[in-house]
């Protein structure tokens, strides 16, 4: 068994990072703020830290995305950023209008130990006789986890730091986690042909995939209204996403902290890839809203399955390599197994130390062997693993592009970030829809590689 | 336009033509305002980034090393090293017990991978807080592998960008003076400050070798190295985007008496008189050599004018904004767009010197905006004043073009696309017309304003149900 395989003990892993499979995680955070009505993105710490942030997440978005910054210099590093983060608050109340400033703190002010919460704190007595825009701040050092757990953490701390007490509302909870504009939009089509109104947190559909305008926005029109968020507690329900973000029941999340604190039922499940995952979560939406799955997404399903069919051998035994965000990692995954693709390599720069049962568990009856599952690696690692196994094919991020290069097979684009095509934030990755997209992009690319490979010139496969 | 300015930042616009010029400038940024500027270590990872047989290792948490990974066009003709990102991925217990240790085991596990020439260790934000000794770690490793091990002063909070590129140019500069100049000829030069985007470098020498001009080091495009070792030997320094390489060139002149000579490879005039200021050196020595430039610059021209020409009867009395890191090529890109028959109507940069702008001020028409240190929501409401027809800038500019409907040109690192030369004038009149000539601007908002009904007031009034 190739899960033995994993097991074997390893050469020393290596000390130095050669082409990151994670980022920062402050970046996690940033995107979450947009993700709210009203919301700028600040960052805590020195200016370059939101200029790289920004261009890397533009060129994925092809979208403005502003964040603010303290643009702490020597001085500040050595007597407190303080005085700046304050002033930089200010700034962008008054001249952005903002509705919600997520502030989120870099390794340079995390090490020279700001008081972020007291200087907030400081910062809204100071004004008290201002309206102020609602503060939010989570502590995002990046030697501390990846862009994922940014992503959580700041998710969480909207959570713990705007929701109300006593605040009813009929809407249920959706925490997807980083998933694609379109799945965004798709999730809301879902609750809402359900009949169920859903507060999605981050909704960033509209903020960072917004149409054409006449006058920049200082803040873009869209994101999860300030408003929902706060009667969060008040909901009948919380679906949340992910299978490797903590032990549910934790109040490690927001989810949890919603479950714990003010007694939301919580559905905790994996993210709505493939099949059998999607089926968990339609299921979950029918016992939530009491209604059977409408025809439309039942018709989705079926379609689903009717391709499975017609496409199974085209992608039969195919092995395939998939790196990226573990959550991701574990709905793609299993969407492979189902198909009858062999993930032969699974593998992400998380460390949730959770990854592999959540594979496990989603591939459970599929394969005959379970996938390496390798946690806490870069590209180099990928590369040389993926070099010995030989795969047809990667399906992950732009940036395995050098190894599917190198190698000669084709890289399915899927995740974040998307450099080097275009459209992908319009990538559809979630329920029944999601995985045809999905499915028919494999067997293309399968098909592809047979046609071009051969001397015939097949015009008819 | 007053609304998108911020009380602070009002003396660092300037219109031309209204008052005295005067513009404020070399200020940090201000706090809160979403600068489109980058910090020190941005600045030192862009000047030496294309060396390409060094290992470049960052010092830090992941972040800095991910977002440079390969982001940018600068191409090598050999090892690609520098396409590689390499870091140290420093964690909690390596911030709270310092993280030496593993610098040294991570520079010693990848020059024996990959056998570098040099490396140079980059420190980042945190590096400098936590106080690792990367001077000492260096020297031991340096010690150890018998290369130049240089540890970068980068860490990102100490200035802006321009203080990266001093760091850089100090790095490069403890290279200097070891390599063997023995076969270098008296007609030699170094190439400063470019960067061989979409292979750039490779044009420009091409012209001082049809001149008959020896070069000596690439600094830093498609650079080695062993280049930057004997770079002394070289009897001129070229120096384009003076910002990040003339502490360098001044570095050169005091220890070496290198003489250096400030040049643009963009547009027509700045890319003539560059190799004419060249021939203008070395004319005692070579005298032939202003006649053989003339007659390349002619045989340039002569394909290059037929094809501009096209060009401007569809661009004639189109509008450009310009916003770059360094003003110099500002100056360049005023010049190229009056070649196609059009104004530049903003122009600024990041990082610019009083001198700088007030060089801009001198050739920018009346009623041009002159900004320094600008952001989103300036930017766009300058465009959007002056009506223009395509912005100039780097990756962070583009959106904020393109939600306006605005045409864009990246003139950034980032590009594909050679824009030096007398050929990469030609690609730019080309970009340009590609993207201002486009039919889609026909159908933005800022041009049709709205097309479908909001509201039912927005209804004709007769409805057909």
């Amino acid at each position: 068994m190739s899960s033995v395989k994993a097991k074997k003990p390893k050469a020393e892993p290596f000390v130095s990072t050669t082409n990151a499979c994670k980022l920062c995680k402050p970046l996690g955070a940033t995107l979450v703020f947009k993700g709210i009505e009203g919301g700028v993105p600040y960052l805590h710490g020195s200016q370059g830290c939101a200029t790289y942030m920004r261009r890397y997440i533009i060129s994925h978005f092809r979208e403005p995305m502003d964040i603010a910054s303290s643009s702490l210099g020597e001085k500040q590093a050595i007597y407190g950023g303080g005085p700046n983060l304050k002033k930089g608050l200010l700034t962008v109340m008054d001249k952005y209008g903002a509705g919600l400033i997520g502030v989120a703190t870099t390794c340079l002010t995390e090490t020279i130990g700001d008081d972020v919460p007291g200087i907030i704190r400081e910062f809204k007595r100071e004004f008290s006789d201002l309206h102020l825009a609602p503060v939010v701040q989570v502590s995002t050092p990046s030697y501390s986890g990846s862009h994922m757990e940014g992503f959580t953490a700041a998710v969480r701390a909207v959570v713990d730091q705007m929701v109300e007490p006593k605040l009813k509302t009929v809407a249920v909870n959706c925490l997807p986690g980083f998933v694609s504009c379109e799945d965004i939009r798709h999730l809301k089509d879902v609750f809402a042909s359900f009949g169920m109104p859903a507060t999605i947190l981050p909704d960033y559909s509209e903020t960072l995939d917004g149409p054409a305008v006449e006058d920049y926005e200082k803040i873009p029109s869209g994101g999860t209204p300030v408003q929902a968020i706060r009667a969060m507690g008040g909901a009948p329900a919380t679906f949340e996403f992910g299978r490797t973000l903590s032990e549910p029941g934790e109040a490690a999340t927001a989810g949890g902290l919603l479950a714990s604190r003010f007694g939301v039922p919580l559905h905790r499940m994996g993210l709505p890839i493939g099949l059998r995952e999607t089926d968990a979560f339609f299921q979950t939406l029918e016992a939530v809203s009491c209604k059977p799955t409408p025809r439309r997404h039942a018709l989705e399903r079926g379609r689903l399955l009717d391709a499975f069919v017609d496409g199974h051998k085209y992608v039969a035994q195919k092995r395939c390599v998939i790196y990226g965000e573990e959550d991701l990692l574990v709905g793609l995954t299993a969407f492979m197994a189902e198909i009858g693709v062999i993930p032969v390599l699974v593998a992400g720069g998380g460390k949730s130390g959770r990854l592999k049962k959540a594979v496990h568990d989603v591939c459970e009856g599929l394969l005959p062997e379970m996938p390496e599952v390798a946690e806490g690696v870069d590209f180099y690692d990928i590369a040389d693993k993926a070099r010995e196994l030989a795969p047809d094919f990667f399906l992950g991020h732009s940036k395995g592009y050098r190894q599917a290069r190198e190698m000669n097979v084709p890289l399915i684009r899927v995740g974040f970030p998307i450099h080097d095509r275009f459209g992908g934030q319009r990538t559809r990755h979630l329920c029944y829809l999601g995985a045809q997209e999905l499915f028919d992009r494999v067997v293309n690319a399968m098909i592809d590689v047979k046609q071009t490979g051969s001397d015939i010139g097949y015009g008819y496969i | 336009m007053s609304e998108a300015i911020f009380e602070e930042r009002k003396d660092q616009i300037h219109v031309k033509g209204e008052g005295a010029f005067k513009l404020a400038c070399n200020r940090d940024s201000l706090a809160g305002a979403v600068s489109q500027r980058a910090c020190v270590f941005c600045g030192s990872r862009v000047v030496l980034y294309p060396i390409a047989d060094a290992l470049h290792l960052v010092h830090g948490p992941i972040g800095c090393a991910a977002y440079t990974w390969d982001i940018r066009g600068a191409l090598s003709s050999g090892p690609e090293l520098h396409r590689l990102s390499f870091s140290t991925d420093l964690q909690e217990t390596d911030v709270i017990f310092g993280g030496e240790k593993k610098l040294y085991a991570a520079l010693i596990e990848l020059i024996d991978r990959h056998q570098p020439k040099a490396a140079f260790v980059y420190s980042t934000c945190i590096v400098g807080i936590i106080g690792d000794d990367l001077q000492a770690v260096c020297k031991k490793v340096s010690e150890a592998k018998g290369i130049p091990v240089i540890p970068v002063q980068s860490e990102g909070f100490k200035g802006n960008k321009r203080e990266g590129y001093l760091a850089a140019c100090k790095a490069m500069f403890t290279l200097m003076g070891t390599g063997d100049t023995t076969d270098i000829s008296p007609i030699s030069l170094n190439i400063l400050g470019d960067f061989n985007l979409a292979g750039e470098i490779w044009i420009i020498r091409e012209y001082f070798e049809r001149m008959g001009v020896q070069v000596v080091a690439n600094i830093t495009g498609d650079g080695r190295v062993g280049d930057i070792a004997r770079a002394h030997g070289a009897a001129l320094n070229v120096v384009q985007c003076s910002g990040s390489t003339m502490d360098l060139a001044k570095m050169m002149k005091e220890t070496y008496g290198t003489p250096h000579l400030k040049v643009s490879y963009f547009g027509i005039e700045d890319m003539a008189e560059a190799l004419y200021a060249v021939a203008r050196f070395f004319k005692d020595r070579d005298p032939e050599m202003l006649a053989r430039t003339q007659a390349l610059v002619k045989e340039e021209l002569s394909v290059l004018y037929p094809k501009l020409a096209q060009f401007r009867k569809d661009l004639e009395g189109r509008k450009a904004a310009i916003y770059v890191g360094g003003a110099f090529k500002a100056f360049s890109l005023i010049k190229a767009f009056r070649h196609l028959g059009m104004s530049v109507v903003i122009a600024g940069s990041q990082t610019g010197t009083e001198e700088d702008y007030a060089e801009l001020a001198s050739i920018c028409d009346p009623g041009t905006i002159i900004v320094d240190d600008a952001n989103p929501l300036e930017l766009s409401a300058f465009l959007k004043e002056k009506d223009v027809d395509i912005f100039v800038g780097g990756v962070k500019e583009r959106p904020i073009a393109f939600k306006l409907g605005v045409g864009f040109c990246d003139h950034n690192h980032e590009r594909k696309e050679a824009l030096e030369g007398f050929v990469g004038m030609y690609n730019f009149a080309l970009e340009v017309h590609r993207t201002v000539m486009s039919p889609v601007w026909r159908f933005v908002p800022r041009r049709t304003g709205k097309v479908l009904a909001e509201t039912e007031t927005d209804l004709p009034k007769e409805c057909s149900l």
